[in-house]
């Protein structure tokens, strides 16, 4: 389904991780350090631009090539892909909703990555329940008043742009109906708290966004009307959940080559281990789980670009996906015995990396309410 | 400034790489083919001088129909266009005829100024023909180097050996041919790939590039492969327990060896 320039591009993503990130990713990973020089030869590569096509960007790609670029890069870290996946989002988000003026502002600097971009949703009293949300943008004469907290915000620091999900009318009937995303730039009001502490997902920061009386322009509601922001937001997350199911992926992807390779390298009772049956079902259950969530996700993908509605298909894939993930990485420590404790070795990071997937970008609690809902709105499963 | 860069597709170093035994030619097919890494240092090396001196970069590969692959790798590290001069009749040029071949083709690029290559490939290992293709067209040859200055009409190359550097200098044109040292070659950009399928390649067949039959190929080659042997299996090593005097005994080990 990829055109071949797409399958050369995610070579090159898989290359540029085996000569680049593999090598590094144990030490920067245990120190915490913020990838700087990874993060500019993605910039350099292209990978901020995936999905701006022209006027503004120069190299877009399919849904499909960019869910198999966003693995190969959690392949090497996990948290690389997450340095550019609220980015894409926020890039969708502008493309399909955006006003020109909006789009000419910000997708140039966007594409070149020289502007990073992420989104607001969560809040410290509540994730899944967005329509609860109590962050305000009250209108005051030319420009809006902002009050309010976000939290987990990943990239908080170094994105210029925070697509904000806040109420412009907070006493609306339906609730979502008061909802709009607005374009936030860094200013007086807008104060950023120290980096989350984090089980995994470290080396880019994930804060608390606090706004006391910050200040936006009019102009800053994206598409310019007022109560649009729930299904522009619910669009997008078609593609936050794509990208997620894909970072679970390149996890599972990651833990299992380890698993593979040391199952064959590593001698017990005279043979390699994974001539022992219960190793060899730990390896055939994990290939098998990837190849199926490699299949849903570039199912949803797909009917991601045909423009159908897909956040079933995005929820099934980010729902399995993460769920696989987190059980690939379990099996990786059991075939790795003591060494998968061990923070000698990568698999450990994958066990610590994976859980993340499961709860974020709406927990998959939440994908099998979307799942449901669906199922019965479409009158079941599809199966065409 | 024109630049013809010279590239290679050679067997991945990472992979298991084998010679046929019938002939002593490399089998193709055992392993994975891929730009040498030494190619990628030449198109970089060739992209730094056009990108500060204006002109374009032409790479020129020598190789079967496959090696389209690794000249639109260096396409999409951002090389112009491309010559891809493949025959059968050329299989199992020695590095003679193979610099003849070379220099024939260079001959079809117009306006070159420059001629950069590897130092050596990582397959052969001959490491000649660079020097061969400056005497086939009776060029300064500037080899070894790991920087390159180009000053007007003349370039000077810093060559860095155990004996110490080396500064040399020469008129325009020239062959240069670059050490593993003179860059890090960069990253493909999504955008240089989507070009690259657009930019123009070249195919020469030897007559094409004016090469006779009996200048090249195996049956007239200079040099003969009399024999193969496969390299013999890794033997086990030997293991020394450490019973807290390790270093004593990895020394005595060196010692033993005449390493130390």
């Amino acid at each position: 389904m990829l055109s071949d320039e797409e399958q050369i591009v995610v070579q090159a993503v898989a290359d540029w991780v085996d000569r680049e990130v593999r090598p590094v990713v144990r030490d920067l990973e245990h120190a915490g350090t913020y990838p700087g020089k990874l993060i500019e030869q993605m910039k350099e590569m292209g990978i901020y631009g995936l999905a701006i096509p022209g006027p503004w960007g120069d190299a877009p790609v399919s849904m499909p090539c960019y869910a198999l670029v966003t693995a190969e890069l959690s392949r090497g870290w996990m948290s690389l892909a997450g340095a550019m996946g609220g980015h894409t989002v926020v890039a969708k988000l502008l493309l399909a909703f955006g006003t020109a003026e909006q789009q000419d502002r910000y997708l140039p600097k966007m594409a070149t990555g020289e502007t990073r971009a992420t989104m607001a949703l969560t809040e410290p009293g509540g994730g899944s329940d967005l329509q609860a949300m109590t962050t305000t943008a009250r209108r005051d004469g030319d420009s809006y008043l902002v009050n309010g907290t976000k939290t987990w915000i990943s990239n908080a620091r170094r994105s210029g742009l925070i697509a904000l999900l806040c109420k412009t009318d907070p006493d609306a009937r339906p609730r979502h109906t008061g909802v709009s995303i607005l374009l936030v730039e860094h200013g007086p009001g807008l104060t950023v708290s120290k980096d989350l502490p984090k089980l995994g997902y470290k080396g880019v920061e994930s804060c608390e966004l606090v706004f006391e009386d910050y200040r936006a322009p009019a102009g800053a509601v994206l598409g310019g009307a007022e109560g649009q922001g729930f299904a522009q937001m619910m669009k997008g997350l078609e593609t936050g959940r794509i990208q997620v199911a894909s970072r679970a992926l390149g996890v599972a992807q990651a833990a299992f080559d380890d698993a593979l390779r040391y199952a064959t390298e590593r001698e017990a009772f005279g043979v390699p281990i994974w001539k022992h049956q219960s190793i060899g079902n730990y390896l055939a259950d994990s290939a098998t789980k990837i190849t199926a969530a490699r299949q849903l996700i570039l199912h949803a993908a797909e009917r991601f670009d045909s423009g159908q509605r897909c956040d079933m298909e995005a929820g099934m894939a980010k729902l399995f996906a993460s769920e696989i993930a987190m059980q690939v990485a379990l099996d990786a420590v059991r075939v790795h015995g003591g060494y998968g404790y061990s923070t000698e070795y990568d698999v450990e990071r994958y066990f610590r990396d994976a859980p993340l997937m499961i709860v974020g970008e709406g927990t998959n609690e939440i994908q099998r309410n979307v799942i449901a809902a669906q199922l019965v709105k479409r009158g079941g499963l599809d199966r065409t | 400034m024109n630049i013809v860069a010279l590239i290679k597709q050679v067997p991945d170093t990472y992979s298991e790489r084998k010679l046929r035994a019938e002939d002593g030619l490399l089998d193709r097919a055992a392993s994975d083919s891929v730009i040498d890494e030494i190619s990628e240092r030449t198109v970089e090396a060739a992209l730094q001088l056009t990108e500060s001196h204006g002109g374009e970069v032409t790479v020129l590969c020598m190789g079967p129909g496959s090696a389209a692959d690794a000249i639109r790798k260096a396409l999409s590290m951002g090389a112009d266009k491309a010559v891809h001069l493949s025959d059968d009749a050329l299989a199992g040029s020695d590095a003679v005829q193979t610099a003849h071949a070379l220099a024939q083709a260079i001959k079809t690029v117009d306006g070159v100024d420059l001629i950069l290559a590897g130092n050596g490939a990582s397959d052969g290992r001959v490491s000649a023909v660079p020097a061969m293709v400056a005497d086939v067209l009776d060029l300064p040859a500037l080899t070894h180097a790991r920087e390159i200055t180009v000053d007007g009409t003349s370039v000077t190359v810093r060559r860095e050996t155990d004996r110490g550097a080396v500064v040399l200098t020469a008129g325009l044109p020239a062959v240069i041919s670059v050490s593993e040292k003179i860059n890090e070659p960069r990253y493909p950009s999504f955008k240089g790939i989507m070009a690259a399928k657009k930019k123009p390649v070249t195919q020469l067949t030897a007559a094409d590039a004016g090469i006779e039959a009996g200048e090249a190929g195996l049956a007239s080659a200079l040099t003969t492969v009399t024999s193969v042997t496969p390299k013999p299996p890794k033997s086990a090593g030997e293991k020394v327990p450490d019973e807290g005097d390790g270093g004593s005994k990895i020394a005595a080990y060196l010692v033993a060896q005449r390493l130390i």
